[in-house]
């Protein structure tokens, strides 16, 4: 009975999520009355990972795991569940993490439940609340017993210091064979990713043309936030398509969500539900986002904007 | 070529969400179903391969019969062929292993399963089929294009693109990008009329048990009503953002 969390990195840095994800682990071990490991792969610098409460921290180190691989570092986890008995296996949300997670739990056998939202209510049975229904509901699932597989949803279980001096072990997985090979990763640079983001800044159709975005960019460089879009907006080529959140786009979750000229589709909805504070922006007061939102102004977004900026620059 | 597209029979978005028995059922009553978004992109990509790879395409769902209506959609949108495997959808897990078992007994060189689904979200069934059948797995995948035996994929992942190679047989996790919202094919007459000429097979299921079930779903704490602020007052939104949320 152990718990062990896969603590993600990119270009040898933590991610929030992956911080996140140790903190759950750590508050479930509490309520297990287990120990947590984290499993760190390719990231020389772990000492940022003893704020967060891990028992060991565990790294794997060689160059065939440079570049990821879903299926190899599905087969390392595998091999460390094994070698840690451990019952169960925390992720974050990332892309990659998820991608972990489905590919794990069918090489390991193991009950999955994704979109997590809080430690278990109960140990035995297990069980543990999720998002469904596209954020439209939640599920209390109980998991079966055996291996359990968990990915927490970014952003809602925080970040939570808990200072232990994790020992540091290191592990040698052994090599598996793949065909697959990564050939090329074309990254936009400078950018906070709407995945990653505290604050995302969104504009709709209302915003009239892409030559208008300039100030969608400004408000969001003041805040320190990354830009989205909605659906037509993406489908008219105004903005790229990795900028469009919705059910059929990106999903968000951030501290704060910043809808611009967006009406509020429920597919728009749907995608940025999980956000915790919404403000909409808008000149029609009977646009249905207003009925989703915390804050709102009803008002011209091409007067109502370059004033916000100012007056957040002024502050 | 053979492609096995799986379809997921899910709510339509617009859906009234509520629940039944004590809150552990979703309540189907009156509720519209249709292709999940997410495999609807795939099954297009698929129905393009039948010209650019001479594809052969099986759509599957694992259900009861009111799947059928959506199977008999896919076929007039271009399927080959149709399968249901018979009882009710429990969990991904279970779901996964009852394809899993249908694909050991024909060989598909490509499986394509949206990347989540828009009831349970889980995106766990192309992970779990590519776990359990040892293929090569790419999910969030918005580019494929497969030569001889060989497939170059691009998946989205934070901030960016990541191009692939692998070989098949290959799983993916199909979404929006692999083809546009604008490229769905919507069934003419036509299609209609040969896709009841197709065969829809109904096939008994091995009957796997699940690993998670849901016990009770509640929704959301109602939303109080939205503060509003009038747009010469800006800084009273200031303050409230920074003081009464603390998000900025």
């Amino acid at each position: 009975m152990a718990v062990l969390v896969y603590i993600e990195s990119e270009e040898n840095k933590f991610k929030k999520t992956a911080y996140e994800a140790l903190s759950y682990g750590k508050a479930l071990a509490d309520k297990m009355g287990s120990k947590v490991s984290g499993l760190v792969i390719n990231c020389s610098d772990t000492d940022g990972l003893k704020k967060y409460g891990a028992d060991k921290i565990i790294t794997i180190d060689t160059p065939d795991f440079q570049k990821f691989s879903s299926k190899k570092y599905s087969h390392a986890i595998a091999e460390v569940i094994k070698s840690e008995n451990s019952s169960v296996v925390i992720l974050s949300s990332s892309a990659n993490s998820k991608f972990i997670g489905a590919h794990l739990s069918g090489i390991t056998d193991a009950a999955y439940v994704s979109n997590v939202v809080g430690i278990p209510e109960s140990i035995s049975p297990f069980v543990i609340k999720r998002t469904c229904f596209t954020n439209k509901a939640f599920s209390s699932t109980e998991m079966i017993d055996g291996l359990k597989i968990i990915s927490v949803s970014s952003n809602s279980f925080g970040m939570i210091e808990n200072f232990n001096d994790s020992a540091v072990e290191s592990f040698n997985p052994e090599k598996v064979d793949s065909n697959q090979k990564i050939i090329n990763i074309e990254k936009e640079t400078g950018n906070i990713t709407i995945a990653d983001a505290d604050i995302v800044v969104s504009a709709g159709r209302g915003l009239k043309g892409p030559e208008n975005w300039e100030m969608i960019e400004s408000l969001a460089d003041t805040l320190g936030a990354a830009t989205a879009c909605s659906k037509p907006v993406s489908d008219m080529g105004w903005r790229p398509h990795s900028e469009h959140v919705g059910q059929t786009g990106k999903p968000v979750s951030s501290n704060l969500y910043i809808a611009i000229g967006i009406s509020g589709a429920i597919q728009h909805l749907a995608g940025i539900n999980s956000s915790k504070v919404k403000v909409v922006i808008n000149s029609d007061p009977e646009a249905p986002f207003f009925k989703a939102a915390d804050y709102g102004v009803v008002g011209d977004a091409f007067e109502v904007i370059p004033e916000l900026i100012q007056k957040l620059k002024d502050r | 070529m053979n492609i096995l597209v799986c379809i997921s029979n899910v709510p339509d978005t617009t859906s009234k969400i509520n629940f039944i028995e004590n809150d552990s059922k979703f309540d189907s009553n009156g509720v519209q179903y249709i292709i999940n978004p997410n495999d609807e992109f795939g099954l297009t990509k698929a129905v393009w391969m039948k010209e650019s790879n001479a594809a052969n395409v099986t759509v599957l769902t694992v259900g009861n019969q009111s799947a059928e209506t959506i199977l008999r959609k896919c076929l007039a949108i271009g399927a080959d062929k149709a399968i249901r495997i018979d009882c009710d959808a429990n969990d991904a897990y279970s779901v996964a292993k009852e394809i899993e078992a249908h694909c050991q007994s024909i060989n598909y060189d490509l499986i394509i399963c949206g990347r989540e689904s828009i009831d349970y979200n889980g995106g766990l069934v192309p992970g779990l089929l590519a776990g359990l059948l040892d293929y090569n797995f790419v999910t969030n995948c918005v580019s494929l294009e497969i030569k001889d035996s060989k497939a170059t994929c691009a998946r989205e992942i934070s901030g960016g693109t990541e191009i692939s190679e692998c070989n098949i047989p290959l799983v993916i996790g199909s979404q929006k990008g692999l083809v546009e919202e604008s490229d769905l094919i919507i069934p003419n007459m036509r299609g209609i009329m040969m896709a009841r000429q197709k065969p829809l097979e109904v096939i008994d299921a091995q009957k796997f048990s699940a690993k998670t079930s849901d016990k009770k779903f509640h929704k959301p704490e109602a939303k109080s009503e939205v503060k509003l602020i009038k747009p010469d007052e800006l800084d009273k939104l200031i303050d409230l953002l920074e003081n009464e949320a603390k998000v900025i």
